[in-house]
């Protein structure tokens, strides 16, 4: 059994694979996210993943509401009041509806005070992937790609992979009997189907203007660099890149992002570990308590008879 | 008193996904603990001859092992599919390797139990003749099964506390240094008093002084447990949890001192160790729910990573300083 759990630098290979692709994945660069949900339905159209509750709930635009076990990519909208440091740099237009001829108004005084964030999350595919190391049936796998992917044949439902994710994307699937896949967990596959026929997963081919990126990893991050220096020699020096560092707790995300603000803003964690890390220390402790009980059961009956 | 923590999150909404798991888990939790430990009760209490406490643990220990087992393969999503469990052994899935232990459990402490119901029923005179040789052969090997089943009882015992720690969940994974010590504390004071309850006063004496341990490890490590827990403490102290962790420590608390001052009397040693059973059925549902309430609260994941972040941060400024 190969060991994940210290983020080697190929995670196929360590998994096992000899014949393994170059690592895939996303670079999600939210600077230029419009907030058009195509990714959303070509993610849902692509995979057949079912209905999810249509709710309006109240939070901007955002009537998905989080990641899950039938949502696979989700548009965060935030509103804010805008930044000045943001407003020099000129903002991206979003197309929004005013008065003047898009474009017309530029210039710095025909800004209004707002900002909107729009961000199209999915699972990070991670480099140590708690899910797939605490997975007691084998059924989370590591593919020849270096993602993350459910055998819905294997999968027993036992659902411990949903609290073991430290940014909450798997679940396990409700809804009456007979909804496709019900009781398994499930999440996004990096469209594993369309990678094996050398496509582009369905979200990324969907994304209007290529904010969702997809490829090999490597060359990913290094473009993910490059978009970060770009932004803030634009003087938008609120850019930062999420998940791109090897070292952190997950080992590096197989999807990166470009955020505009600090990642709780647009629900993410700000320090995620996949605490399988902890896991020789916590079998140690719970050797230790184990010998305790057995000692403890010892010294019982070692005390006579009353 | 922790103040109240500042911090952004997208809407309140949580970061984490709670556990899909429902109250099977705590009880699995809870009737792993009573049968881990009745099975070490059962085999000191065969080896010492004390028969009473020797049947009382025997049952309890196969009774905790089948309901716990029921519990864990009614909560799965797919229970038809429980066998795939046994399609590989992963060390780093707690569930995994927890499958293997009670694999490997099971059959002593079922041949001990078995063992004990023949005898049972073969003093009814209810056994038709056939059976005897039958009888005869699981008695003789109750002994090294249940020998068997009190060592892996143990592990039994204290695995499921790395089953919740190795999560994200808030309140279990920051709880990782103390929650098997908890565990165990908690499965010795449960067995120590389904012997107080069911066996007689001349054989308790060995439950009672496992009960009355296992009541003060499980109070002393839930103490420490609170202290370094910081901001993921408090879940344990609100809501159902909270109501849980206070009935969980009167009960214990109290069972251990009855259990202690109650050594002549048969009817206060029982109810001793019912206080104890449900302390202990207490404090495994009430670290549950502490669980769960730590993941549906963004403040529980977001805080400490934040702290965590912004601690880097200036470990790195320090060091750029001249
Ligand atoms: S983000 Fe969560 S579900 Fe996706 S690979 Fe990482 S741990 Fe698994």
């Amino acid at each position: 059994m190969s060991d994940q759990r210290h983020g080697p630098v190929d995670p196929a290979s360590a998994a096992g694979w000899t014949d393994n692709q170059p690592r895939k994945g996303f670079f999600t660069d939210t600077s230029i996210c419009i907030g058009c949900k195509a990714c959303e339905v070509a993610c849902k159209e692509w995979n057949g993943v079912p209905e999810d509750g249509l709710n309006l709930l109240g939070s901007s635009y955002d009537n998905t509401g989080a990641l899950g076990a039938s949502t696979w990519r989700h548009v965060a909208f935030i509103e804010q009041p805008a930044n000045t440091a943001v407003s020099s740099a000129g903002p991206v237009s979003l197309g929004m509806p005013s008065s003047v001829l898009p474009g017309a108004g530029s210039d710095g005084e025909s800004r209004t005070d707002f900002r909107w964030l729009m961000s199209s999350d999915v699972c990070k595919h991670c480099t140590s992937a708690a899910c797939l190391d605490v997975c007691p049936t084998g059924s989370l796998f590591r593919t020849e790609f270096g993602t993350v992917v459910v055998q819905e044949d294997i999968c027993n439902g036992c659902g411990y992979c949903v609290p073991a994710c430290p940014f909450g994307v798997i679940d396990r699937r409700i809804g009456e009997q007979g909804t496709k896949n019900v009781g398994i967990a499930q999440k996004c596959t990096l469209c594993y189907d369309r990678l094996g026929a050398g496509q582009t997963p369905a979200c990324a081919q969907a994304c209007p203007t290529e904010s969702i990126q997809y490829g090999d990893l490597d060359e990913l991050r290094d473009r993910a660099h490059g978009r970060v220096e770009q932004l803030h020699a634009a003087g938008v020096p609120q850019a930062r890149l999420y998940l791109d560092d090897p070292a952190d707790g997950i080992g590096g995300g197989g999807a990166l992002f470009l955020l505009l603000d600090e990642p709780e803003v647009y629900g993410l964690p700000p320090d995620p570990v996949a605490t399988t890390r902890d896991l020789p220390q916590m079998w140690k402790n719970a050797g230790m308590a184990a010998l305790g009980l057995l000692a403890a059961a010892a010294a019982a009956f070692a005390g006579g008879r009353r | 008193m922790v103040p109240d923590a500042e911090f952004t999150s997208y809407y309140g909404r949580p970061v984490l996904k709670a556990a899909p798991w429902s109250t099977d888990i705590p009880a699995y939790l809870f009737l792993g603990g009573v049968a881990g430990g009745s099975s070490l009760l059962a085999a000191g209490a065969d080896l010492t001859n004390r028969p009473s406490l020797r049947r009382v643990a025997r049952l309890g220990a196969l009774t905790g092992i089948t309901l716990s087992f029921g519990a864990l393969v009614h909560d799965l999503g797919k229970p038809s599919r429980f066998v795939n469990m046994l399609r590989v052994a992963k060390l780093t899935s707690p569930m995994s390797t927890g499958t293997w232990i009670l694999t490997a459990y099971g059959p002593g402490a079922g041949l001990a139990g078995g063992a004990e119901i023949a005898t049972l029923l073969g003093g009814t005179g209810l056994l038709p003749r056939w059976t005897r040789p039958l009888a005869r052969l699981l008695d003789a090997l109750a002994r090294p099964a249940g020998i068997g089943a009190a060592v892996l009882g143990s592990a039994v015992a204290s695995y499921t506390a790395v089953l919740l720690s190795d999560t994200a969940t808030p309140s279990w994974h920051e709880a990782h240094r103390e929650l098997p010590f908890v565990f165990v504390g908690s499965a010795a004071s449960a067995s120590g008093g389904l012997g107080l309850l069911g066996a007689s006063l001349a054989d308790s004496g060995p439950a009672r002084r496992l009960a009355v341990t296992g009541a003060l490890v499980e109070l002393a490590a839930e103490h420490r447990m609170e202290q370094s827990l910081g901001l993921a403490a408090e879940p344990l102290r609100e809501g159902v949890a909270g109501k849980f962790m206070r009935a969980s420590k009167i009960l214990t608390g109290c069972g251990a001192l009855l259990a202690l001052a109650a050594r002549r009397s048969r009817l206060a040693s029982a109810a001793s160790g019912a206080a104890l059973l449900a302390g202990s059925a207490c404090t495994r549902f009430g670290i549950f729910e502490a669980g769960q309430a730590s993941a549906r609260d963004p403040k529980y994941t977001i805080v400490p990573q934040r702290e965590r972040v912004e601690a880097r941060r200036r470990a790195d400024a320090a060091k750029l300083r001249p």
